[in-house]
């Protein structure tokens, strides 16, 4: 079966083997595959043309109506910047087209691979059968090249997410596309325009180059580092005693504190829709108009603060789920986390949409604005942030500073030692040192009424373990259940409390453990906070409406996020991927993951196939993600119903610390098997 | 061992390991089952000196291949004349090294030391044990105790230290000794403290890979070892000015 389709990957395929990465930049101009950059983005990236302002969709997106959908992976020139390489595209652009579904859609998705090596696409966030979940070696073979795959999933959900390669380093490479799934019953909030907003991170280098380096002289890209002239300064500000106490204090631990990201500007190029700075990724709106913004990070290992000097934003949607709108000016968006907010700009004039890199060294950056060609001013970039001691878990005087009542540091930690290694915990994959466990029952209070976390007050002033109660800036008083780990599981939604560390130190995979481990979901992380403007956080978000069930957790899974920088391990309680067991859980049952970040580094963790709920104090309001960040020094825990069956990847985002084995297969079992086992 | 066949045999370990591809990994679908086996390949130093030194040309190589707990590690540490009849010495060492403790390595192997020049080599081979790593405070330090065919044991100690002037200017002082606990005078050792050895090198980081320096070398004998070089007409103490390059792959 000859069709116009296949004769067209030959033409790719023999095209792709004549450019290798060496010469292409001598041949591709003349083949005319460079012959601007505007036709290597896929039609919603390019910057909007004013007659498309009578338009107020998404130009051109491959959308609902289309219900089979052809994707081709390639290898293609692209222009990043002023200079040229290879990429690895999907249907020839980077990012890929738009897919546009509609809640309740059946689709067919073919993907052909025209690349010499395998292939993969994941849909991230999207609940889907496991065989449909493209995780090559977890739940299907991979695409061979030459061959087409076909997926085929009912779409059971709405909002912003994505798509990208699970194979090798395609993902850096530009192998992502956006992915939006309008709901059934419209949305709850208004908006005359939507773009979708793409940040990544370009690199020139080969990625299996980039990881190498890192593995031999793991701050090879960080030009940041703390010099003999920043002492001299601190001493001048500090005294002595501090700015030594300080250097000391981070030297006994052979910590760097400006050990912010692995890969920084040094070797990135920070886009926007595929577009670097210079090339001003334009979204066209008229002055008071409401304008939707689907921000999707799908870089490969940069952490994105993004603001819109001028405009404040009301996030609407994390993770692909509505929420009660926050009004903030900035929010920072972790690896493969997708944010939604409404902007609504009345004046006559360009914003710039800034994405400044975590670490500073570099931001991409687009333009909101009235006509074409406009521009604002780029804010300065900021001082690259130093992680504090409170990243190391050494910091006893509080939780971001804000006042603490009744912890009780006595009670916390080596009880859970003494706690029955229950036979469910044993099972879980987890090491008996973390994993606790109670009878369903001890923590089936209930958890009170909807509104604002009230019922999660509610269940800790009535839980049996000791509670707590946290008042934060904001007036909110936080439920902060038990402490103590010995008696049964905690309410759901409720944060978890503050502990020290366990006496297992992980190996020598793990560099050191925090001494206290604790809740720092209302900080807004390193470098963010002292701006003067409010920042997001994740105890900010409450989901849109209380959910129909909200069930106690019926076991707690408790695994700590470990690392190694001089080596550049990364790994999950101290063991690589390589060298570990599947983490089993039980179909039907509702876990707790608690999830412990022993390292100095934020991992956005992200958990294929279920949902997982934040537990960030909302009580039934607690949000819903696809993709965490767990900073450092962080004890935060999620909720997951296990409602699906089959093998499902499990890991940290950042696609270099995944490679190295930041990463689990989670095995559900087939529904039927628990009843069997009891 | 002739001169030349040691020579010979250093070159070739040296060029296997040159020629050993780096094994950049194309790691398959899932994060690596087998991560891949690595080589690194470093020239800590490699250094002539201008003037008033007998070996103007140094070099302190190590490399090794494998994973991340598992390697080997193959070092040569020595110092050349450039006169026609100009000898040298030449420490190499094959061990294996395992990662123990987050920030350090064991190390097990057999070291090769040689003396050669003026048409007469003395060689010895030597059980090496020791440890490389990163002690708090970012020393990085690599002890190692030697048992040598004739039963005599000896220790030596590196510790350099990276001070950034700015993110590319980076001066390391440096600190080599070794002792021995008995006297091996066809090797010009005494027992006890042989020498001390402190290096003070400023290096400009075009590349991480690739930084150029110069430095300053101090080096002195002590005791039975200063009194056999004082016999022997070699200079007791040194100070010398160099420059040199650092490089890794």
């Amino acid at each position: 079966m000859v069709t116009k389709e296949q004769l067209s990957l030959d033409e790719l395929e023999a095209m792709r083997r004549a450019l290798s990465r060496r010469d292409f930049v001598r041949t591709a101009g003349a083949l005319g595959l460079l012959a601007g950059m505007e036709a290597l983005l896929p039609a919603y990236a390019r910057p909007q043309r004013s007659a498309s302002l009578g338009r107020p969709a998404l130009a051109e997106p491959l959308r609902h109506g289309a219900r089979e959908i052809d994707l081709r992976i390639a290898e293609t020139a692209i222009r990043v910047g002023r200079r040229r390489d290879m990429a690895t595209t999907i249907n020839g652009t980077v990012p890929g087209p738009l897919l546009r579904f509609r809640e309740g859609e059946e689709v067919t998705i073919r993907v052909a691979n025209a690349l010499r090596e395998d292939t993969s696409i994941h849909w991230h966030g999207l609940i889907v059968p496991p065989e449909m979940d493209g995780v090559p070696g977890v739940s299907f073979p991979g695409i061979h090249p030459g061959e087409t795959f076909t997926y085929r999933f009912p779409i059971r959900q709405y909002g912003t997410y994505w798509y990208h390669s699970h194979s090798a380093f395609q993902e850096q490479l530009g192998h992502y596309g956006p992915l939006i799934i309008d709901p059934r019953d419209g949305y709850p909030y208004p908006f005359d325009r939507e773009y979708v907003v793409m940040l990544a991170d370009w690199t020139f280098e080969d990625p299996a180059r980039v990881l190498d380096r890192l593995k031999k002289d793991s701050g090879y890209y960080n030009y940041q580092r703390r010099t003999v002239g920043d002492l001299v300064r601190d001493i001048r500000q500090q005294g002595w005693g501090a700015a030594l106490r300080d250097r000391l204090e981070w030297g006994r631990m052979r910590m760097d504190p400006t050990d912010i990201s692995d890969i920084t500007g040094a070797t990135y190029t920070y886009l926007v829709n595929g577009l670097a700075p210079d090339a001003n990724w334009t979204g066209l709106f008229r002055p008071g108009e409401r304008v939707l913004l689907r921000f999707i990070n799908a870089a490969a290992a940069t952490y994105f603060d993004v603001r819109i000097p001028g405009l404040e934003m009301s996030v609407v949607q994390v993770s692909g789920q509505f929420v009660q709108p926050v009004v903030t000016d900035e929010f920072r968006i972790a690896i493969a986390e997708t944010y939604d907010v409404v902007v609504h700009p009345t004046e006559d004039r360009a914003y710039t949409l800034f994405a400044e890199a975590m670490d500073r060294s570099g931001y991409a950056r687009g333009t909101l604005a009235p006509r074409e060609g406009m521009s604002a001013a780029i804010p300065p970039r900021r001082e690259r942030p130093l992680l504090s001691m409170a990243d190391m878990g050494m910091d006893h005087g509080g939780m971001g500073g804000m006042p603490m009542n009744g912890m009780d540091h006595g009670a916390a930690g080596h009880g859970a030692a003494a706690a029955p290694a229950a036979a469910p915990a044993a099972t879980a994959g987890a090491h008996a040192g973390h994993a606790a466990t109670a009878a369903p029952s001890a923590a089936a209070v209930p958890a009170g009424h909807a509104g604002h976390g009230a019922g999660a007050v509610a269940a800790a002033m009535t839980a049996s373990a000791p509670g707590a109660l946290l008042t934060g800036q904001d007036g909110y008083r936080y439920a902060i259940a038990g402490i103590s780990r010995t008696r049964g599981l905690r309410p759901p939604g409720t944060l978890p409390g503050m502990l020290e560390h366990e006496p297992d130190t992980h190996g020598p995979g793990n560099a050191a453990v925090p001494m206290m481990v604790q809740s720092r979901l209302q900080e807004p992380g390193v470098g963010l906070g002292g701006d003067g403007w409010r920042v997001l956080v994740y105890s900010d978000l409450h989901a849109l409406t209380p959910r129909a069930e909200f069930r106690a957790p019926d076991r707690e899974i408790e695994l700590h996020l470990t690392g190694n920088m001089e080596r550049y391990m990364w790994s999950i309680d101290g063991v690589p991927f390589g060298d570990a067991e599947p983490i089993h859980l039980t179909y039907g049952e509702r876990l707790r993951l608690t999830m412990v970040n022993d390292t100095m580094m934020n991992h956005p963790m992200h958990l294929h196939g279920m949902w997982m709920e934040l537990e960030n104090g909302r009580g039934e309001l607690i949000p819903r993600v696809h993709t965490v960040n767990v900073k450092p020094a962080e004890r935060l825990s999620l909720l997951i119903d296990v409602d699906a069956p089959g093998r499902w990847a499990f890991h940290c985002h950042i696609l270099y610390h995944m490679d190295v084995g930041m990463f689990r297969v989670v095995e559900v079992s087939e529904p039927g098997a628990a009843e069997v086992a009891r | 061992m002739s001169r030349r066949t040691l020579h010979a045999a250093a070159a070739l370990l040296l060029g296997v390991l040159a020629l050993a591809r780096p094994l950049v990994a194309q790691s398959p679908e899932v994060p690596n089952m087998q991560p891949p086996n690595r080589t690194f390949l470093f020239f800590e130093v490699l250094e002539f000196a201008p003037a008033g030194v007998e070996s103007p040309v140094r070099y302190d190589f190590s490399g090794w291949h494998g994973g991340d707990v598992n390697r080997v590690w193959f070092k040569a540490d020595g110092e050349q004349g450039t006169t026609a009849e100009g000898g040298g010495e030449a420490e190499l060492q094959l061990a294996y090294g395992r990662l123990i403790h987050p920030f350090w390595d064991a190390q097990l192997g057999v070291r090769v030391d040689a003396h050669y020049g003026e048409g007469e080599t003395n060689t010895r081979v030597a059980l090496a044990v020791g440890l490389q790593g990163l002690a708090p405070y970012w020393f990085e330090l690599e002890p190692t105790l030697y048992l040598d065919q004739g039963g005599i044991v000896s220790a030596g100690l590196t510790a350099a230290y990276e001070l950034l002037l700015t993110q590319r200017l980076v001066v390391e002082p440096r600190l080599e000794s070794f002792a021995s606990l008995k006297a091996v005078p066809e090797f010009g050792i005494g027992r006890g403290l042989n020498d001390v050895e402190l290096g003070l090198r400023a290096r400009y980081e075009f590349r991480r890979e690739f930084a150029p320096y110069v430095g300053v070398v101090w080096a002195r004998r002590v005791g039975g070892t200063a009194d056999l070089a004082h016999a022997a007409g070699e200079p007791v103490r040194e100070l010398s000015f160099v420059a040199g390059v650092r490089l890794w792959r």
